[in-house]
């Protein structure tokens, strides 16, 4: 994209009739050129080589074999190369003994698509009301909620806990019920929507208000209510904010480990990375099953990030250049 | 796969049942008199927002503000007591003192070797594939990125760690244990300054911010107009002048946006810490200790302050941010 910018503006410039001259390089300049670029294409070159090889250490560690791996260095796999999938199958099993990571891997499933859902949903129909609706204090609200970023999911952590495990009270009236929510799943769902509200409003409200004002209040006088206009013109017209926000929100939610394991109640409800975090501890000398096992936790976020890396990178530009 | 049935059972009945109960309510609102229409219906749009932002983030938020001025069991106030406690702590001071060296070193060679990698890599042939690489780090869990290190740095009795092979390569013995020694050779930082573990935990750190860092240096370093480093090539600047002196000033604002959310999310350091060391061997950061404390020892109080005390870091990070983004907006203009 920006690419093609800088090629248009290159022609323009010829056109406009600056002179070639300029493009062209003196000999000693474009030689120290070519000598720097190959000095940066190399640096970029170890760089990267040294950001790949932990993880592919990994990814060759958890296709060997148990002894294999617990006795010798993932390299000499290229000396004498042993490949199994049985870490997989161990990890994956609900075999007794076995680290079961696939119940945990669903577990994040369940945990991860509703809360993004819920959350980039809530988030927009009050990035509307922020933008589009006319009521008092609404800019002094909206800094509220923007200022909510700065709050550390520390430090309501535990008294939301507190919430969910005997609701609140004030001498012996209950002003929140006990929702019987301790440990489960939607525990962790409703603290997620609530830690990354502040973040979905921001964004969604920065995009919701730069959609262009003639369609939406030509609409509002052709008698569409609040409802309509948000239904049929905001959620078709803002569907790369909402792409974007709900990937970033996905992988966010995927990739956590603090909320899940204190909601989740460090049991059978704790999502796969909090597992992953339990085995790490326990297991710490069963490197067959840590590397397998992260394998499986690494391979939903990898993946989406392959598949949807435009619209991921563009959410990250969103979400951090005025952030 | 029935409990996966269950799951999909619950999520479309859960979201279903949302967005029928606020269209109800929002058809219940033209019942209301007048005005109360409109009114009504910025309720239906806002309240489920606020009302989860009210009862999950800022009353909660307020609360651990209150407990961290009473005592472990919730019931006497002690004032300050917890705050001083955490500086008096020798154990607990150290954690600080590693949150800051996770922030400082953390964050100012992520940005070193983000801008590194964005320059030289931009244009090259293969460009795409190489930030892509770059990024995987940073899209997978930091749960996972500690574990992954973690083999990197495998001690004895296991053979398997990389660090080690390649300490041996180089003439040592490969016997060093990587994330329990805090000294480096001959050198042991003083009892009261981060080890050389602690380094190792912040690479981890770096892995996996840089990622991030690279995306947004490269996409702000293609927004720098041709016209403006052509310009400074014709008045005879060399390409790593004219990356000095046009690119780095230009995308000041995205370098700042850089170092406000990798401090950020160094001064949240958990999960690396959690899954490598547990915080044992003096690693511990604030927000480790932070769940140590509340979660293990259950000390209310003394959590509190701790979590409090992230968010005192938090706030002067965010207000120079805006202070300089400030500033970088109105060079820009001028």
């Amino acid at each position: 994209m920006s690419a093609e910018v800088g090629t248009l503006v290159a022609e323009n410039a010829t056109v406009a009739g600056k002179k070639p001259e300029f493009v062209a390089e003196p000999v000693g300049r474009s030689v120290s050129a070519a000598l720097t670029s190959r000095v940066g294409r190399v640096i970029v070159f170890m760089l990267v080589v040294l950001w790949t090889i932990p993880t592919f250490g990994t990814l060759v560690s958890s296709f060997r074999p148990e002894e294999a791996v617990k006795t010798t260095g993932w390299w000499t796999f290229f000396r004498h190369p042993q490949f199994t999938l049985s870490n997989y199958q161990r990890v994956l099993s609900s075999n007794p003994g076995d680290d079961n990571i696939g119940h945990y891997f669903l577990n994040s499933v369940r945990i991860t698509v509703p809360a993004t859902i819920l959350s980039v949903g809530i988030a927009l129909f009050a990035a509307y009301a922020f933008s589009w609706m006319r009521f008092k204090g609404r800019d002094w609200l909206f800094v509220v909620v923007v200022s909510l970023l700065m709050v550390p999911l520390q430090m309501a952590l535990v008294p939301l806990l507190r919430l969910f495990t005997g609701g609140a009270h004030i001498g012996s009236i209950t002003i929140f019920p006990d929702l019987g929510l301790a440990n489960s799943i939607p525990a962790v769902w409703i603290a997620h929507i609530c830690f990354g509200l502040p973040f979905c409003i921001f964004i969604l409200t920065n995009f919701v208000q730069s959609l262009p004002k003639e369609v939406i209040e030509a609409a509002r006088v052709d008698g569409a209510g609040h409802l309509t206009v948000f239904v049929r013109i905001i959620i078709p017209l803002s569907v790369p904010a909402i792409a974007s926000l709900c990937i970033f929100q996905f992988m966010y939610i995927w990739n956590d480990y603090l909320v899940g394991e204190v909601f989740g109640g460090a049991g059978e409800n704790v999502p796969v990375v909090a597992k992953l975090a339990e085995v790490s501890g326990t297991r710490g000398q069963s490197w067959h099953l840590l590397t397998a096992s992260g394998m499986v936790a690494m391979v939903v976020p990898i993946c989406v990030f392959f598949a949807l890396q435009r619209y991921f990178v563009r959410g990250l530009l969103a979400g951090a250049v005025k952030g | 796969m029935g409990d996966l049935l269950t799951t999909v059972v619950v999520v479309v009945v859960g979201v279903g049942g949302l967005l029928a109960v606020l269209g109800g309510l929002y058809w219940l609102t033209k019942l209301l008199p007048g005005k109360w229409t409109e009114r009504g219906r910025v309720v239906v749009f806002l309240f489920p927002a606020l009302f989860l932002m009210l009862a999950g983030l800022v009353v909660p938020a307020f609360r651990t503000i209150y407990t961290s001025f009473l005592d472990d069991n919730g019931r006497k106030f002690i004032g300050f007591g917890n705050y001083t406690e955490i500086f008096r702590t020798p154990g607990t001071r150290l954690t600080v003192i590693n949150s800051l060296t996770w922030v400082l070193l953390g964050t100012s060679i992520t940005v070193l070797v983000g801008l590194t990698i964005a320059r030289f890599a931009d244009g090259m042939r293969s460009e795409k594939a190489a930030k892509s690489l770059i990024f995987i780090p940073g899209a997978i869990s930091l749960v996972g990125a500690g574990i992954i290190w973690k083999f990197v740095y495998a001690s004895p009795p296991s053979e398997v760690g990389l660090l080690n092979a390649l300490h041996k390569a180089f003439g040592g013995n490969g016997e060093k244990n990587w994330l329990i020694d805090r000294n480096l050779g001959p050198f042991t930082p003083p009892a009261n300054a981060p080890g050389f573990n602690t380094f190792l935990l912040i690479i981890i750190f770096i892995w996996a911010s840089t990622g991030f860092a690279t995306v947004l240096f490269s996409a702000a370093m293609k927004g720098v107009p041709d016209s403006l480093v052509e310009a400074a090539r014709v008045d005879g600047a060399t390409r790593r002048q004219a990356f000095y002196k046009v690119t780095l000033p230009y995308i000041r604002a995205t370098i700042i946006t850089v170092a406000t959310t990798t401090t950020i999310a160094g001064l949240k350091a958990f999960d690396i810490v959690a899954a490598t060391t547990g915080g044992n061997f003096g690693t511990s950061t604030i927000a480790n200790e932070f769940f140590r404390v509340y979660f293990v020892q259950a000390r209310d109080g003394f959590g509190s302050a701790l979590a409090v005390l992230i968010f005192i870091l938090v706030v002067p990070v965010v207000v120079m941010n805006r202070r300089a983004q400030a500033r970088a907006e109105e060079m820009m203009g001028g």
